[in-house]
């Protein structure tokens, strides 16, 4: 764990952080840039025609959208098993890019459907987890919010995440269960032609370290943010 | 029974803002120990980290039973008799459901006798929401002998009290002390015992 | 009387005596059964098809009600602070509420369901489904509601805030309880439900008072 404490001091984060992020930006710019010229250059899919084109925005929002859960639930158990501040600060830094993935890709699940399934929102056992896992971003920075003792909001809030973490593969499975007892109409499903697979992976790339990108920056404004409230607090 | 409480350079911060570092003190069976300083100076912040609540930024706490030491916070909180700022009563439940609730917590019998001693006789069968802030601070104390602990923990023991609840409270910790027990209290009076003092 | 049924008889009696318990919840409950059928109308084929979900829906948020209060107003007058020395264990304190409120609420509900799905035209069958799944299921609303009830615990309106952070939750108790009612409606059986049910109950049951020890942990240490 040590090489991990190393990093996660706030000074060295700081300096870390500082030489990579230049990178990220700019390879989350070019992986995005580069992956949406190769997909508006690409031929038009014979089944869903230009509106595959959403399915660029939508599936790496929706990993992410989870990906960011699992990575709030890693940074509340480092927080709470070693006490470490760094920890939460992450934890809550990433929250709000968590939802914000979530809330776009249900949106554009259902800009995609209404061409696909004649309507915006069918209830799709994937649709209606995401659904539920943005209520669950909504309640975790509810509670960070809601608590005004800096430590005390964060060590809840890092008991709701671990918490939500075990919850959310029971979820996806109860809503898959719920969504095979009620089978109405048939759904298409999205499946994607082999010409997309390497725009795809350059924008799952791209979403990948544009969300480092902006994790690292609101991380470090937290943590100046702190600091400056110490130097206000120790002039006073 | 406790024979001694050892504070090593306790330390305590709430949040930024450092309370007091590198307090050491010692207390000894029978002794009782008067925390003073002003508002804000982490009397019970310490009350609360010597009852295990809170767990100290530095140092350590360490009791010793006979010949076993242990700076276990669980295990210490099994010895607290605590009287905090609230005296932890239901307006629903009368006096005596309230000691029952308590004695039956702690796995201990239920004496009604404890009501007298602290002049509650009378109010025993009254929902408490009819008592007067010293009369359920009197059953806060009963709570407290009912618990039978030896590591009383008080926090300004006096307040809300009339001179005659002050006179029963100093009676009372010369008893525990006497006892063998020991009383570190959080006040701003004298507690009128032969006590040392600690000054945050 | 060990230390644990002390805090379960308290807790029951403190319910019964402040009229935020049983009677609360089972109002709450038989008016939502009142109102849904104003708003949808008093088809009672359409009644009977949804009374299982109606129902299960109704039985989590009326249980949601008083589930704020169950560390909160130990936490304020400082009685969690002497419980939390007392020899038992935080986690058997969590527990022994659970059951208090389980026994004040979701017991109750349960025992007024039969009554409720008569207003719905629920047949005999499903019925005696329903009863069986918000027996199995309301445990576990008590157990992850004890949860969000510790975190918010040191909140002057936790009560605004707990529902958000337990309903997401509790999707599978609903899942399962209603799918349960569901099958059996539409000629299955109901053991796949009630089976799922039953182990989600029961790990909430068994895991929960750990994190909701854990959280009333943090919040006597700040």
């Amino acid at each position: 764990m040590n090489w991990l404490f190393k990093y996660a001091n706030p000074h060295n984060f700081m300096r870390l952080s500082g030489v990579v992020l230049p990178f990220t930006a700019i390879g989350a710019a070019l992986g995005i840039a580069a992956a949406l010229w190769l997909g508006f250059s690409a031929p038009p899919d014979y089944q869903q025609g230009r509106t595959v084109l959403i399915l660029f925005i939508h599936v790496p929002a929706a990993i992410l959208a989870t990906a960011v859960y699992g990575a709030i639930a890693v940074c509340s158990l480092l927080s709470l098993v070693w006490r470490h501040p760094l920890s939460d600060t992450a934890a809550r830094a990433a929250a709000p890019f968590g939802a914000l993935f979530t809330a776009l890709g249900l949106i554009t699940g259902a800009l995609w459907g209404k061409p696909m399934w004649g309507t915006y929102w069918v209830w799709d056992a994937r649709l209606t987890s995401f659904l539920l896992l943005l209520f669950l971003y909504m309640g975790y920075m509810a509670l960070w919010n809601a608590i005004e003792d800096e430590t005390r909001a964060a060590r809840a809030a890092a008991i709701l995440a671990l918490v939500g973490a075990v919850n959310i593969p029971i979820i996806k499975f109860s809503v898959e269960w719920w969504s095979t007892l009620h089978q109405g109409e048939s759904i298409v499903s999205g499946k994607l032609a082999p010409v997309f697979l390497a725009p795809l992976l350059l924008m799952m790339t791209g979403y990948a370290l544009l969300f480092a990108t902006l994790w690292m920056v609101r991380i470090r404004t937290a943590i100046i943010e702190r600091r400056a409230r110490g130097l206000m607090q120790g002039a006073a | 029974m406790i024979s001694s409480l050892t504070a090593e350079k306790l330390a305590c911060a709430r949040g930024e803002r450092k309370l007091f570092e590198q307090l050491s003190f010692r207390v000894t069976a029978g002794q009782a120990l008067a925390v003073e300083g002003a508002n804000g100076a982490g009397k019970t912040s310490l009350l609360r980290m010597l009852a295990g609540f809170l767990s100290p930024a530095a140092g350590r706490i360490v009791l010793k039973i006979g010949d076993a030491q242990s700076d276990d916070a669980e295990e210490r909180g099994r010895q607290v008799g605590w009287l905090g700022h609230h005296d932890g009563l239901k307006p629903q439940l009368t006096v005596r459901e309230q000691l029952t609730f308590y004695a039956g917590l702690y796995a201990k019998p239920a004496d009604a006798a404890v009501l007298d001693q602290v002049g509650l006789g009378r109010q025993a069968d009254l929902p408490c929401r009819y008592l007067s802030a010293g009369q359920k601070r009197r059953l806060a104390l009963a709570r407290l002998l009912v618990s039978q602990r030896s590591l009383w923990l008080l926090d300004e023991p006096f307040a809300a009290l009339d001179t005659a609840g002050q006179q029963l409270v100093a009676q009372l910790m010369a008893r525990h002390c006497g006892a063998g027990g020991i009383i570190i209290a959080a006040t701003h009076e004298p507690l009128g015992l032969s006590n040392e003092s600690l000054k945050l | 009387m060990s230390p644990f049924w002390t805090l379960l008889a308290r807790d029951l009696k403190l319910a019964a005596r402040s009229g935020g318990g049983a009677a609360l919840a089972l109002s709450f409950f038989a008016l939502v059964a009142t109102l849904v059928p104003l708003g949808v109308g008093a088809d009672l084929k359409l009644l009977s098809r949804i009374a299982g979900g109606i129902l299960w829906v109704g039985a989590v948020l009326a249980a949601l009600l008083s589930l704020d209060r169950l560390f909160q107003g130990d936490f304020e007058d400082g009685s969690l602070e002497l419980i939390a020395l007392s020899p038992l264990p935080l986690e058997m304190t969590a527990l022994a509420k659970i059951a208090a409120h389980w026994l004040s609420t979701g017991a109750a509900l349960t025992l007024l369901s039969p009554l409720l799905a008569l207003l719905f035209n629920l047949a005999p069958y499903p019925t005696l489904v329903l009863f069986l799944s918000l027996l199995i299921g309301t445990p576990a609303v008590s157990a992850v509601g004890a949860i969000g009830a510790s975190l918010t615990l040191s909140l002057k309106r936790g009560g605004l805030i707990l529902p958000l952070i337990i309903l997401p939750l509790l999707a599978p108790v609903v899942i399962f309880g209603a799918g349960a009612v569901a099958a059996v409606m539409d000629g299955f059986s109901p053991n796949g439900g009630l089976g799922l049910l039953a182990a989600f109950s029961l790990a909430a049951v068994l895991l929960s008072p750990f994190a909701a020890a854990a959280s009333v942990r943090l919040n006597l240490g700040s």
